[in-house]
């Protein structure tokens, strides 16, 4: 039996083609020794990840209604896929989020959201409680199905050369349907897979201010901008920069979290970073003790002087 | 239009866990309990949806112990039409996301409603399964983490979050939705209607009889805390931050 991961469609591709969160789910697919198979949806380059390390075969099931797709067509071309698979993976992204449960209940198993690390060919472990605690969870044998959270594995390298297989899928559902996609990203790297992301809280006070203090910093940096929930409720920030357990779980080589108080619910999406620098005026604020560097200061005077003194853009 | 909103009793977000002494569990004796937030916008939106005559009943239903129909009172104060406990038969005291579906669809088709309203997830254990599972039980198509809603005839027009960005869809009803955070700002419970929720009827759903098979497929072997991030140092200013970040850290050029 074999293992198979999802690509997402058109995922933020890096300069291979292939989405670092792409490479690091294949890298948790080894963990069952078995064969490791790829699933392309749509007009996604499926030649790109035919070079991803440890991959047999790369399956392409290219239909315009797999361009954009939605859970019912996803769970439907997986379910006729599924008899040929011990193990069905993804990145814990909001296609696989949305599609796999509901391929679950159709196979009529049990699904894990986003495993951060893999113990048995049956038993994971996931954080539970916003991140508070880490439950080992055994699921019953038989088809695994679950998601990873990506930044937990290592990038699978590029040096592989698998072959490519065109699958025919089940026609479109048609019952939901995309009828269009706004992206708040502009010019920035994708928060979730950002190497350095600059947040900020409430206490930038305005929309103005959340972009005049922070976007130089991020400019500087090529860094992904990201807010609190109370930031982004203050109308600040667009939704989608939400950082925590209900918005984007980030893991960076470097998080900046500006004048944000710490509350576990976004601190749960942070954890995971690299190196993380607070600047806050109060120095018994929780996030102080979480950070590598806690500055106590002001922001509006910090943020400004922090970009005079980093070095010039590349 | 009956909506049903599915609701869980949880522990409240502001409470700080701990794993049971040894470690098989959370400890939640004693815990102040909550319903799940997202929850909390799912019911609203029905309610509002029944306010403007779209709706004709709100029916909450919930599964767990005796504790939930504290949950089920609430929300008959803010404003649900009915309310449905399923008491969970002994073994499955602890179900999983695919034992509530089935349980859900049972209910759902006993009602003969067309929409299903649930929270994005449940902030106890995070899974965010049940309303995609409940959408595949009932062969009914499904939208997640939705934060606009209309309705218009038979179809429902929304949008929901996914990475970087917001997709529109459009839904045919009957259907399964899961509520973000953004879809509404839900109203607080007033005293005299959480007054004249305490007489209101309970309506009991018998989950054994059912006759399902309900696992549980997941077992939850240990609970424990993760370790805590090393502890960091308070720089007393930006040149020594930057100083920092460069030559120890080495995250900036
Ligand atoms: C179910 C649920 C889910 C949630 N999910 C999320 C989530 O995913 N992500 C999330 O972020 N939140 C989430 N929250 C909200 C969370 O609990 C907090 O309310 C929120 O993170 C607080 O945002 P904040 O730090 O910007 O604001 P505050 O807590 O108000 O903190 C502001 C901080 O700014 C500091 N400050 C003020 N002025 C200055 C200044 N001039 N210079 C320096 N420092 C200053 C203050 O000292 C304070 O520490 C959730 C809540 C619930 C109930
Ligand atoms: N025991 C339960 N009783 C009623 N509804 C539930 C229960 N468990 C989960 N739900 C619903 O399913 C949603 C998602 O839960 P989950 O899939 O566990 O994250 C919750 O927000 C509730 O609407």
């Amino acid at each position: 039996m074999s293992t198979l991961v999802i690509v997402e469609p058109g995922s933020h591709p890096s300069a291979s083609g292939v989405a670092r969160v792409t490479r690091q789910a294949v890298t948790a697919a080894q963990h069952w020794g078995q064969p490791v198979d790829l699933l392309v949806l749509g007009h996604t380059d499926a030649a790109a990840h035919t070079h991803i390390a440890g991959v047999r075969r790369v399956l392409r099931a290219d239909a315009p209604h797999l361009a954009q797709p939605v859970a019912e067509d996803v769970a439907a071309l997986l379910d006729g896929l599924a008899d040929d698979y011990a193990v069905i993976l993804s990145a814990h992204t909001s296609l696989a989020r949305n599609a796999l449960p509901r391929l679950a209940a159709r196979r009529d198993v049990g699904m894990l959201s986003e495993a951060v690390a893999l113990l048995g060919p049956t038993t994971y472990q996931r954080p539970i409680y916003a991140g508070n605690l880490l439950a080992t969870v055994e699921n019953t044998p038989g088809l695994q199905i679950l998601t990873v959270r990506a930044s937990r594995f290592a990038e699978a390298a590029l040096d592989g050369q698998a072959e490519v297989q065109a699958i025919v899928a089940p026609a479109a559902d048609g019952r939901a349907r995309v009828t269009a996609r706004q992206s708040a990203g502009g010019e920035r790297p994708e928060l979730g897979l950002a190497r350095v992301v600059v947040s900020g809280g409430r206490s930038l006070g305005s929309a103005g201010q959340f972009n005049a203090v922070l976007s130089p910093l991020a400019d500087q940096l090529g860094a992904a901008l990201g807010a609190t929930r109370a930031a982004v409720d203050a109308g600040y920030a667009p939704n989608e920069w939400q950082v925590g357990q209900t918005g984007t779980v980030v893991a960076p080589e470097l998080y900046i979290a500006v004048g944000i108080s710490g509350a576990i619910q976004h601190t749960a999406g942070i954890k995971d970073s690299r190196v993380i620098v607070a600047i806050n005026q109060d120095p018994d604020a929780p996030i102080m003790q979480l950070a590598d560097y806690a500055l106590v200061a002001d922001i509006f005077e910090a943020v400004p002087e922090l970009v005079r003194q980093l070095p010039a853009k590349v | 239009m009956k909506i049903i909103v599915s609701i869980k009793r949880v522990v409240d977000h502001n409470v700080q866990v701990r794993p049971s002494s040894d470690h098989s569990a959370v400890e939640l004796a004693g815990a102040r309990m909550s319903i799940n937030p997202f929850d909390e916008n799912a019911l609203e939106e029905a309610v509002r949806l029944k306010e403007r005559g779209i709706a004709s009943e709100v029916i909450v239903v919930s599964f767990g112990d005796s504790g939930v129909q504290e949950s089920l009172r609430q929300a008959l104060a803010l404003g649900a039409t009915r309310a449905i406990w399923g008491q969970l038969p002994a073994g499955l005291e602890q179900p999983d996301q695919l034992a509530v579906a089935k349980l859900l669809r049972e209910v759902v088709q006993a009602e003969q409603a067309s929409l299903v309203l649930l929270g994005k997830q449940a902030i106890d254990e995070d899974a965010g399964q049940t309303a995609q599972m409940l959408a595949a039980l009932l062969d009914w198509p499904q939208a997640t983490a939705v934060s606009a809603l209309e309705i218009e005839g038979e179809k429902l027009k929304l949008q929901r979050e996914v990475e970087g960005g917001t997709e529109s869809l459009e839904v045919q009803l009957p259907a399964v939705l899961s509520a973000d955070l953004r879809l509404n700002a839900p109203r607080f419970a007033k005293l005299p209607d959480l007054m004249k929720a305490k007489r209101l009827p309970i309506e009991p759903f018998d989950c054994a009889a059912a006759g399902l098979a309900l696992g549980p497929r997941l077992r939850t072997l240990r609970v424990e805390s993760p370790a805590p991030r090393a502890g960091g140092i308070v720089v007393s200013s930006v040149a020594e931050l930057v100083e920092k970040l460069r030559h120890e850290a080495q995250v900036i050029a």
